[in-house]
């Protein structure tokens, strides 16, 4: 729509950087900070620590904020972190159909889908027709939970601990748990152990 | 409002492709994110990505959409000219690999106190009393603000349940709900699929929404 964004984008910058709204150093450095600083990895630490720990489970799920915290994963507009927990009864998507919001201090930028159209309109009206485009189908004695954040509290999902990794270490745990595990529109299978 | 950026239920758009997997495509959309990021959007950054022509919403990219956005609102609340934008642009549209000018860090300084200030909500310090608890059964009310709204389409007249009362929040709609400003009890309310859906919702569905308690009847 917009003819040359990228042209765009520099007249802006160099715009309110002469005006000394902005400066060029602090932009720099947020961008860094999407790219290296924060990813899914974070989530894949919490989670695997709730598969570990009771007690960090029991606290993730009560207070998630101050959970992840404990990780030094605080969202800096201080946003609410919810953790809710896959079952057998229940399963847990997450999306925004009004914008993109996302629990970003855990898990990093969102995927393009997310922000998508098909996937912001559809999801809370037909999750299991989006479910089955990501390759997962679950039984209909499973209740998809879809959470819309319309809000400043941001949702991860606590997926299922796979079994068969009953004697495996939080580390190796941690490399099992994908993003799309934490939004909800996959499960952790058992194919992901081979690959680990 | 209520804009093509309220989607949830809409028709039309096709299916999800998970391969479309990448934050960005260009180095550009970082940098608006950045922008975005480092000076608050006046006048609200959700109201003004609402407030692009739907004709714009649809056919612009998600960063271009912010880019368009934060301009827009940015003209509008007088931080810059669209002159001032234009001549700027022609500059860089002649020669893109001219430099951007140098960092003003002491005027920055000066700005940041300013926008910062500007950008304070207004945060009661003592917690509202919840008017409902979890279990309760509730109706969102019916409404059609013409300001920013936090409340979908698709949930309202509908009935629900209360499954967690949340620490209280800042309300941020605009007009004409600017009656409830400052924090308020927040609920996580589940709505069956079929009070959604009818007879079009899928099998044992459900979805939970945030509610600030001025939603709820």
């Amino acid at each position: 729509m917009i003819e040359d964004p990228g042209v765009l984008t520099k007249a802006l910058e160099a715009l309110l950087v002469e005006k000394g709204l902005i400066t060029s150093e602090r932009i720099d450095e947020l961008v860094k900070s999407y790219e290296e600083d924060i990813g899914p990895l974070r989530g894949a630490q919490v989670v695997a620590r709730a598969w570990s720990d009771a007690d960090y489970r029991k606290r993730l799920l009560e207070d998630g904020r101050s959970a992840v915290a404990e990780f030094g994963y605080i969202d800096p507009h201080g946003a609410e972190l919810v953790a809710v927990e896959n079952t057998e009864q229940v399963h847990n998507m997450v999306v925004c159909t009004l914008c993109s919001c996302y629990p970003w201090s855990v898990l990093g930028l969102p995927p393009a889908w997310y922000k998508s159209f098909a996937y912001r309109s559809r999801a809370v009206s037909e999750p299991r027709s989006v479910l089955e485009e990501f390759g997962l189908r679950l039984p209909e004695t499973t209740e998809i939970r879809v959470w819309d954040s319309n809000s400043d509290i941001r949702y991860m999902v606590l997926p299922q601990r796979p079994s068969g990794t009953e004697s495996m270490e939080e580390k190796q745990l941690a490399e099992l748990v994908t993003r799309d595990s934490m939004i909800g529109v996959a499960t952790i299978e058992s194919s992901n152990l081979e690959s680990a | 409002m209520d804009g093509v950026h309220d989607m949830g239920g809409m028709h039309g758009f096709g299916r999800v492709d998970p391969a479309s997997d990448s934050p960005y495509h260009e180095q550009w959309e970082a940098r608006v994110h950045a922008i975005s990021t480092a000076l608050a959007a006046p006048g609200g950054g959700r109201f003004a990505l609402e407030s692009l022509s739907p004709e714009v919403y649809l056919a612009s990219s998600y960063y271009e959409r912010w880019l368009q956005a934060r301009i827009n609102t940015l003209v509008a609340h007088g931080y810059i000219t669209q002159q001032e934008l234009d001549v700027t642009l022609d500059r860089y549209r002649q020669d893109p690999a001219a430099r951007l000018p140098a960092d003003d860090p002491a005027r920055y300084e000066t700005a940041l106190a300013e926008t910062g200030s500007r950008g304070q909500k207004d945060v009661e310090s003592v917690d509202p009393v919840a008017r409902f608890g979890t279990g309760d059964q509730v109706l969102v009310k019916t409404t059609h603000p013409k300001g920013h709204t936090r409340l979908p389409r698709y949930v309202r007249g509908k009935p629900g349940k209360v499954i967690r009362v949340y620490r209280a929040q800042g309300f941020q709609d605009g007009e004409p709900m600017s009656d409830h400003t400052g924090t308020q009890p927040m609920y996580a309310v589940w709505f069956d699929g079929l009070e959604l859906w009818g007879d079009h919702a899928e099998a044992n569905s459900s979805v939970v929404l945030d509610m600030w308690e001025a939603y709820l009847q």
